[in-house]
């Protein structure tokens, strides 16, 4: 398999815009004649959907949602990074685009990230067109917030639920876009195989979730825009439907997947309380900026209430390690702190894993009205959680998965290994290197979406004969949908005793406790003996009720645990495999003194590209070395 | 911890959109206070499919209350008896020992239903594509800071923008209105500068939408807004009301220009 | 057809008159019903004379029948004709669009932010124009009134409620107008558009006074009939 990333060359301020002179373009005549189909209706799918048609392809868009305003885009809380400079605090193109890199610990394709910098002023003038209402200052003009990982204030923000007004502002499109007759949209279908002639994606085979029915789609081109695999932890903040079947189809048919071990655990959600628990809700990152973090210095206090332990007993663990950056210290070092000083027994709330999120100090300064300006959807959404009243006692918060960096490989072009099919947004592994600062991924989403596929995919179609499209007898499509429902059948005739979801708890235990955030040699391999053996279990025990011919929520679970069964396998394949520590990826044998994240840029500044070659088989880690020209590799330093 | 709760259910169970429904008894035991009603309505179901029985089928995602996707009607309020609150954000600490819970789907002409407790809301998207929108096609629009936006206004948009599409609004009106539902969307875009060059023809053409859909009309008995877990206020339907007033009023038709070249 | 254009007969084709329109309909309603609440609310006032003794009361309706040389109480007549006309088929279509659109109700049916008033409007309305055919051939045209007497209405007032039936059905026909006027007096209010939070509070305490005044006056008349403070 050949890796190549097809970078433009020329510096890398002028790579995108000479790429885009570069790509052949298709004759607006004979546009309508090409058909797109995108998977997933997020900001990704949602606005390279209606881009698209807008541009006169003819375009169908899926979703396995009620309706393409539902996808988990929407619940992203915090906001969206944009180097507008509107602050005058110094924030610049290229200092987005180097915040990014250094984010991502060095582990991110710098021609992606610039790009991605370059477009992001773009994002939100097309948004504000759209009549996205991000808050405003009494001038009239937009707000601004700061976020994780960077000094300046470039994160623009819709109060506490900035990713559902993007997401409106893109499914308001796709609408007018249906409304059209430009798009057609499949809501409640679920994407199961990808068609793949001689090489070249040619369609998708999908079920229909209310009927049951498998049906093929054929294209020119596919793009995939299905979200991340967080899920594959059993408790993340992802909605409960966001699965990894789309991409890990792509995967088994030959698309790379790169670095699936980069999975991002968020620092600040709502702790676990038992084990009826079936997700767990994330409180925006932007609630560091006002909050304190702090645990009790010594174990004995942890089970007094949070007023009873003086000042001079609390441990503001961030502030003490990372003086400069603080509360906002990145993600990833911020999870791992939080998990630090709980192994030591100093976590608070019943269960011990927890630390507090306090606010005490900003009521103070602030007032409580500033406060609930900035956060009262979120101090709400807490006491509804917990019943506790944050504005009175502190917050618990901890860990949970999150984001998942790694994904399908794709080019500059966002195409895959396989030709014709493209994938975006949290599908695809591009921008973040092995983390992600906060704000980003909303940016990531509409770059690709708005901004990028639209070019890159006229430069593929370009080079097909319009009018060449396979047809839906086409004995290939035939048998990509007969594997499809010759998996649903299999899955029915396991008839044993257990429910999907407890094969789904069981792996998610297992990738939780060793491969989550600390992963060492040992641990990882254990997870490695356990999976397959879960694995095994499920497709001898598996129990779903009912038929495929019907609404069957436990065969939609259950092929999704099927598919997260194999995933989580390769994560931590990766993990093993990757020997050193960088952003997400922490290997406790590789890091410092202070405990912080050792790189080895030596062996390991590239992305592992992973080959399917077969169940049963081994598969195979090639690699794509990472250059840094224009920036120099350096050392993370939030201190 | 809190101690556990038994409760008795009773739930509406339908297996598709052509059968007939009924009201099936089950029973939740052991139910911790900490959990969400949709962690509860798992907990039976986990029990249910271990016994070979169809599960209870309930839309349901994010589980967070921003996805506006579950939608049950518990004890005769849509989301349940919490305001401001969606059925995967109620806890089942708003009930007591010994409670017996009635569950229904959304109900609605406009919104059948498909199995048990899950509705098709497609109707909801259809008004939205029928002029739900600003039409500015990807591309390079001016400086976002081009236009500034009186703060209030900007506040009031999002006050509007909140809704979730879950259709409570529609469940809980007697009458099935999507009044609330649209007015959202019409005070959104046109509170906002960038929705003023379609405000009229927007509110005509959803109106339009919604009346094709088999929805009922606005009386105003206020129950949409109490049922909204957004807090969506009334205040929006009036404003919708007034736009609608004057677009009909000054519309003109055929506005078409004859074209040329 | 360019996408522009498609767009535009596409809101042509969903394009359709206000009469039919929902907003449309209700609209029709409310303006009628603030005719129908003017004339209850003139009315009113103009049949307090009745304490001003039978002089007074005949003079006034004398009056009424021949302002504008007559004409008048025909203009009046017609516009409250063609006012309950509108405001009957408004409600009947928009109630029979109602019912279709919830065909199966709730089990356990819950009101919360609706009012007795509001959820009654239907019922409260047919009964009221049960009571206005009732009215109209007991006071106007005397048909069935015990002894009516064109030259003398301050007569056929009194006698008329002397018969306690038709007190009774006056004041439950109020009580009626009373609970209608509550949410309709509000409901037009916000069905035009008229909502502002700064004045929401006036909405309902402007809704609230008139009901009062209207059905607390009207209800003294048969009272003060059949106590013989009016005879």
């Amino acid at each position: 398999m050949e890796l190549n990333a097809h970078i433009p060359d020329g510096p890398i301020e002028k790579k995108w815009d000479k790429h885009r002179f570069d790509l052949k373009l298709v004759n607006p005549a004979n546009k309508r004649k090409y058909k797109v189909i995108v998977v997933g209706s997020g900001l990704a799918g949602g606005a390279a959907a209606a881009s698209l048609a807008e541009l006169g392809y003819e375009v169908e868009c899926y979703c396995y949602q009620d309706s393409p305003r539902r996808a988990h885009s929407i619940a992203a809380q915090g906001g969206i990074n944009a180097a507008k400079n509107y602050r005058n605090d110094g924030d610049s193109v290229r200092r987005l685009f180097y915040d990014t890199i250094k984010g991502g610990d060095f582990r991110a394709r710098e021609a992606n990230v610039h790009r991605l910098a370059e477009v992001s002023n773009n994002i939100i003038d097309q948004c504000v067109a759209q009549g996205v209402p991000f808050a405003r200052e009494y001038g009239g003009l937009l707000d601004n917030r700061s976020f994780g990982g960077a000094q300046v204030s470039r994160t623009f923000y819709a109060r506490g639920q900035t990713g559902q007004q993007l997401l409106l502002g893109a499914y308001q499109a796709l609408e007018r876009q249906i409304g059209l007759g430009a798009v057609q949209m499949f809501p409640r279908r679920e994407m199961l195989e990808v068609i793949v002639v001689d090489g070249v994606a040619k369609g998708i085979v999908t079920r229909d979730m209310v009927s049951g029915k498998i049906e093929s789609h054929v294209a020119d081109a596919v793009c995939l825009a299905t979200g991340g695999y967080g899920n594959v932890f059993y408790l993340s903040t992802n909605a409960k439907g966001c699965n990894s079947s789309a991409i890990w189809r792509a995967y088994k048919q030959g698309a790379a997947f790169a670095n699936p071990c980069y999975t991002q655990i968020h620092p600040t959600c709502i702790p676990v309380t038992g084990d009826h628990q079936s997700k767990l809700t994330l409180m925006s990152e932007s609630l560091r900026n006002d909050g304190r973090i702090w645990v009790p210095k010594r174990k004995e206090d942890c089970g007094k209430p949070a007023d009873q332990i003086p000042e001079e007993d609390r441990d503001y663990y961030l502030e003490r390690k990372y003086p400069s950056f603080g509360n906002l210290a990145p993600r990833d070092i911020s999870s791992r702190a939080a998990k630090q000083v709980c192994d030591e027994g100093r976590g608070v709330g019943g269960t011990g894993r927890g630390v507090y999120l306090d606010f005490d100090a900003s009521i103070k300064r602030l007032g409580q009205p500033k406060i609930e300006e900035r956060y009262g959807n979120l101090f709400e959404m807490y006491e509804r959680i917990t019943d506790e009243n944050p504005y009175k006692v502190p917050m618990r918060i901890y860990p949970a998965s999150h984001y998942a960096m790694g994904g399908l490989w794709v080019d500059y072009n966002l195409m895959s290994t396989i030709p014709g099919l493209f994938v975006l947004g949290e599908a695809n592994f591009s921008d973040h290197g092995a983390n992600r600062l906060g704000a980003s991924a909303l940016m990531q989403g509409l770059a690709d979406g708005y901004f990028v596929i639209p070019y890159t995919i006229g430069g593929y179609l370009a080079g097909i004969k319009p009018g060449t499209r396979i047809k839906v007898d086409d004995p290939a499509v035939t048998a990509a949908q007969q594997t499809v429902t010759d998996r649903v059948k299999r899955l029915f005739a396991i008839n044993g005793k257990q429910t999907p979801t407890h094969f789904y708890r069981e792996l998610g235990k297992v990738m939780w406790e060793y491969s989550g955030m600390g992963r060492n040699e040992a641990g990882l391999k254990k997870a490695l003996e356990l999976i397959p053996q879960i694995r095994e279990e499920f497709w001898k025990n598996l129990c779903i009720p009912g038929t495929g011919e019907e609404v069957n929520q436990s065969l939609e679970m259950a092929g999704r645990v099927a598919d997260f069964l194999e995933l989580g396998e390769l994560l931590v394949l990766d993990a093993l495999n990757r020997r050193e520590s960088c952003g997400a990826h922490f290997r406790e044998e590789w890091q410092t003194e202070e405990g912080e994240a050792l790189r080895d840029d030596e062996n390991f500044c590239h992305v592992a590209a992973w080959e399917f070659k077969g169940d049963g088989n081994a598969p195979v880690r090639h690699t794509e070395q990472l250059s840094f020209e224009s920036l120099h590799l350096a050392t993370r330093n939030y201190k | 911890m809190s101690k556990h709760i038994n409760l008795t259910l009773h739930v509406w169970r339908q297996k598709n959109a052509k059968c007939d429904g009924k009201f099936v008894e089950y029973k939740a035991e052991q139910v911790s206070p900490d959990m969400s009603f949709l962690e509860m309505l798992d907990v039976v179901n986990e029990g249910l499919i271990s016994k070979g029985e169809d599960p209870i089928t309930f839309d349901h995602d994010c589980r967070e209350g921003i996805c506006g996707t579950c939608s049950m009607v518990i004890n005769g309020r849509p989301h349940g008896p919490k305001e401001r609150t969606t059925t995967c954000q109620l806890h089942m600490r708003s009930f007591k020992d010994g409670d017996s819970i009635t569950i229904e789907p959304w109900r609605a002409e406009a919104f059948p239903v498909i199995r048990d407790l899950m509705v098709d809301r497609s109707a909801l998207d259809r008004i939205i594509a029928a002029g739900g929108f600003v039409s500015v096609p990807t591309g390079s629009p001016q400086d976002a800071n081009a236009l500034p936006v009186p703060k209030e206004n900007a506040e009031m948009a999002m006050d509007a923008a909140a809704c979730i599409g879950c259709g409570a609004c529609v469940a809980a009106c007697p009458n099935a209105s999507a009044m609330l539902f649209l007015s959202a969307k019409i005070s959104h875009l046109g509170l906002l500068p960038q929705g003023q060059p379609e405000r009229y023809s927007r509110v005509r053409d959803m109106v339009a939408q919604m009346d094709a859909e088999a929805f009922g009309t606005c009386t105003n008995h206020g129950e949409c807004e109490i049922a909204c877990p957004k807090g969506i206020k009334l205040e929006n339907i009036a404003r919708m009301n007034r736009d609608f007033i004057k677009a009909s009023l000054t519309y003109r038709p055929a506005i078409v220009g004859t074209g040329g070249g | 057809m360019s996408v522009a254009e498609k767009s535009i007969a596409g809101a042509e084709a969903r394009g359709h008159g206000f009469m039919a329109s929902s907003i449309g309909r209700k609209v029709i309603m409310a303006a009628s019903g603030i005719i129908l609440f003017g004339f209850v609310t003139v009315h009113m006032l103009g049949n307090t004379q009745a304490y001003m003794g039978a002089t007074a009361f005949n003079e006034y309706a004398k009056f009424l029948h021949s302002m504008l040389h007559g004409d008048g109480i025909w203009i009046f007549r017609t516009v409250l004709i063609v006012a309950v006309g509108f405001h009957i088929w408004s409600a009947t279509s928009l109630t029979l669009d109602n019912l279709a659109a919830r065909p199966e109700g709730y089990r356990a049916q819950q009101s919360v932010a609706s009012t007795w008033s509001s959820r009654t409007m239907r019922w409260t309305g047919v009964i009221l124009a049960a009571f206005i055919i009732f009215h109209l051939l007991h006071l106007t045209t005397g048909t069935v009134h015990p002894n009516f007497d064109h030259a003398n209405p301050y007569a056929n007032f009194v006698n008329g409620f002397k018969v306690p039936a038709a007190a009774g059905f006056y004041i439950v026909a109020q009580l009626c107008l009373g609970l209608h006027m509550w949410h309709g007096v509000w409901s037009f209010t916000q069905t035009l558009g008229l909502s502002h939070p700064r004045y929401d509070s006036l909405r309902r305490n402007f809704a609230t006074g008139l009901t009062v005044l209207v059905v607390g006056v009207n209800i003294t008349f048969p009272i003060a009939v059949l106590t013989g403070f009016i005879h």
